[in-house]
């Protein structure tokens, strides 16, 4: 294949700046404990009064794997945390057993870290550096193919199966996301068909996170850390004493697939637990960011000093753009065999980051770091709620950590809303993050 | 959304470095087009780009474009010859108000490849010469070679229900018109500034200053209309490439009603 028009690639896993131990290291990812006989399942309701969306349910940690099979013997395709590179990434698993059983992370600007929990919590990391827009919006696909023939040209759309997918461990804030995304290639004035293919096959298993990271800050932007909408169940892991989930049915798809998993009724302790759970989260929040007025402060902003300081830092090298789980811009590239017969068009993701970005002829529309960083930040905070209806952050806290240089959006926000050049110490960069 | 076939019908060398190609659809049909709306234009192995349409939208069986080659797929436009087939996916976006602009006077404004989008305005205007006021075509380009249309604007400049005004920035050989930038041609134009509406296109820099002029004889923002361009790699406002500011230049444009975009027109690299 020869690239008749070629950029260079932008990698869709960034290397982090620090790494945490390898688990791999000491024999691959440990099993959790199974603490047995917490549920008696001889006694459990698989074929009692049908659930329904809202109800809430507890099983075992070990009947997990009741619920993968059953979304297996329902034709999808399981993708969940797992190891890869000293990180927990987003990938096919094949049972609970891929799952990071007891692994946390440490995170915080340009640090990511895993570690040992010292439970057996399955979900016990925060947001890892991919989202799952990576099975939805996919980093590379052809659009199409084209074919020279004696009549001309003959162009051929990319059709075929989307895949099946269910999603395990779906956080609140990439929950948020994935709607977010369906607002952007769904309900334009064009739809994506290929996205939503994808999407409207796709099952989601939300989990409630139990252990904010460092640099979340998802109640802020009000995504979180419980999922309240847009799951097919939500699980919350109680991985203290009797390890168990709450599971809470979505929808009736939902509902159908915990027909086949062993489960009981939840009580008030499950609940209390749960909710506990979630709370706990909540109130570790690594990083806030004042969310009300964003949008009149940025737009109104453009010529704002910080912007300037913060582009001697910004390496423009698209990290911040890749890992968040709602920015959605691509390029495309051009294919062609050495023989010329046929050509092929494909779409990659992209980044504002770049300066082929805005290329017109003649030069880039952004060409400086700062007009580059400015466009990020007040697209993502500002300029989306104009063009889609809502936030373009969700609180995730990726572009945080994953910033080679630590550079972080909830301290940009404050320089800017502070006035003062620099914000009166809060535009420093914070050190101690790296020590 | 993937291209149709078009195949070139014929192919005319309007300057040094610019083409207009005149298509029809392999195996049948039209393209119904507003004025000022574009297509993306696709060559086989080599890419696709923006392109304004440039014909009368009263034949929407003849498709026709104005390419000035700059780059790789330009130049690969540029280079088709009758018979070849090229790609065509549109039209796409917002174009010129013609039928707001009814009963007003209506100013045109081009810049060099810039009166390409604003040719099938006029062809509008023309057609239904009597629902309008008067009607200033205002036309600038580098040298007298750079002229697009030549012809057709010795034509224009014959009728007199239309008021046509050429200048260049450097005349050579026997240039005896206009010299200067095409905003020198504004204060002398005649129209009437409060019933007036204003579409123009070309550079960024000669819109600033055209909308400037416009606004001393009295033109007010909301009466002015701009073609903007930018960066385009879908026109179905996904590949975020054309944003400007809120905007999506592919959606939302290319023609903007200027009091709606003023606050970011003036802002650099937005
Ligand atoms: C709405 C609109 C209407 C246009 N109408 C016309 C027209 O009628 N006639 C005409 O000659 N030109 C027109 N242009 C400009 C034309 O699209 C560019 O000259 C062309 O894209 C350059 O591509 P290239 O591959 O030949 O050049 P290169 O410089 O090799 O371009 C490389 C890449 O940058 C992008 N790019 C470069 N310049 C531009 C640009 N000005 N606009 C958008 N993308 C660009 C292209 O996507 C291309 O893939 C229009 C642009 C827009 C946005
Ligand atoms: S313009 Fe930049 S910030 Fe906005 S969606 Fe595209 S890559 Fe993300
Ligand atoms: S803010 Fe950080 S991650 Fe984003 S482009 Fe700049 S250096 Fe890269």
């Amino acid at each position: 294949m020869l690239r008749v028009s070629g950029r260079p690639r932008l990698e869709a896993v960034p290397v982090p700046r620090e790494r945490g131990p390898d688990p791999r290291s000491d024999g691959g990812p440990i099993e959790a404990g199974v603490k047995p006989g917490y549920i008696d399942h001889r006694s459990v309701c698989m074929s009692g009064p049908s659930l329904q969306p809202g109800d809430r349910v507890a099983v075992g940690r070990d009947m997990l794997q009741r619920l993968f099979d059953a979304l297996r013997g329902a034709g999808y395709r399981l993708v969940g945390p797992t190891f890869r590179d000293r990180a927990v990434v987003l990938e096919e698993i094949a049972s609970a057993g891929d799952l990071p059983a007891g692994w946390g992370d440490e995170q915080d600007g340009g640090v990511y870290r895993l570690r040992q929990r010292g439970d057996g919590a399955l979900f016990g990391g925060a947001a890892g550096p991919q989202s799952w827009k990576k099975f939805l919006h996919v980093p590379a696909r052809r659009l199409w193919r084209a074919r020279r023939g004696p009549s001309g040209i003959t162009v051929e759309e990319e059709g075929g199966d989307a895949p099946r997918f269910a999603f395990i461990g779906v956080r609140a804030c990439d929950l948020h996301a994935i709607a977010i995304q369906d607002r952007v290639f769904l309900q334009g004035t064009y739809a994506d068909p290929a996205y939503r293919a994808r999407r409207e096959q796709a099952f989601l298993v939300a989990v409630n996170c139990g252990q904010a990271g460092g640099t979340c800050f998802c109640v802020s932007m009000g995504t979180g850390p419980k999922a309240t909408s847009g799951f097919d169940l939500a699980l919350t892991e109680i991985a203290d004493g009797a390890h168990r989930f709450v599971v809470e049915v979505g929808t009736a798809r939902g509902a159908e697939v915990m027909r086949e998993v062993p489960h009981r009724p939840a009580q008030a302790e499950d609940l209390a637990e749960a909710d506990a759970v979630v709370a706990r989260a909540a109130g570790q929040m690594g990083r806030a960011m004042e969310a009300s007025g964003l949008r009149d402060l940025l737009v109104t902003n453009p010529e704002h000093p910080r912007w300037e300081q913060v582009a001697a830092r910004c390496l423009t090298c698209g990290n911040c753009t890749m890992v968040c789980p709602t920015c959605f811009c691509t390029t495309v590239e051009e294919v062609s065999d050495l023989g010329g017969e046929s050509a092929e068009r494909w779409q990659r993701w992209d980044s504002c980051f770049t300066m082929d970005f805005s290329y017109l002829h003649g030069g880039s529309v952004r060409a400086s770091a700062r007009s580059r960083y400015r466009q990020w930040m007040t697209h993502k905070l500002a300029t989306w709620i104009d063009q889609f209806g809502t936030s373009g952050c969700v609180g995730c806290g990726r572009c945080i950590t994953w910033c080679p240089v630590g550079i972080d959006i909830t301290e940009e926000v404050r320089a800017i809303r502070g006035g003062a050049p620099g914000g009166a110490g809060d535009g420093e960069v914070k050190d101690d993050a790296h020590a | 959304m993937v291209p149709r076939p078009w195949r070139v019908l014929g192919r005319r060398q309007e300057t040094r470095d610019t083409f207009t190609l005149e298509l029809e659809p392999v195996g049948g049909g039209d393209m119904r087009f507003g004025p000022g709306q574009f297509n993306m234009l696709y060559v086989f192995g080599v890419g696709e780009v923006p392109i304004s349409i440039s014909g009368d939208p009263a034949r929407p069986a003849c498709l026709v474009h104005t390419v000035r080659a700059v780059g790789s797929v330009t130049a690969a436009v540029c280079r088709l010859r009758r018979g070849d087939v090229l790609g065509v996916r549109g039209p796409f976006g917002h174009g010129w108000p013609v039928a707001e602009a009814a009963g007003e006077d209506v100013v045109i404004v081009a810049g060099g490849i810039g009166l390409a989008p604003l040719r099938p305005a006029l062809y509008h205007l023309l057609a239904a010469r009597e629902k309008y006021g008067r009607v200033v075509l205002l036309y600038g380009a580098r040298t007298p070679q750079d002229l697009l249309y030549a012809r057709e604007i010795e034509r224009w400049r014959g009728r007199f229900d239309l008021d046509v005004q050429v200048t260049v920035d450097a005349a050579t050989g026997g240039w005896r018109g206009n010299v200067g930038v095409v905003t020198t041609l504004i204060p002398g134009a005649r129209f009437d500034p409060p019933h007036a509406v204003a579409l123009i296109c070309g550079p960024e820099v000669m819109m600033r200053f055209t909308i400037r002029e416009l606004q001393a004889r009295g033109v007010g923002p909301a009466r002015m209309f701009i073609s903007m361009e930018r960066n385009m790699q879908c026109a179905l406002g996904f590949c975020g490439h054309c944003q400007f500011g809120p905007a999506f230049v592919c959606r939302d444009g290319p023609v903007f009603r200027f009091d709606r975009i003023q606050g970011m027109f003036g802002v650099r690299e937005i």
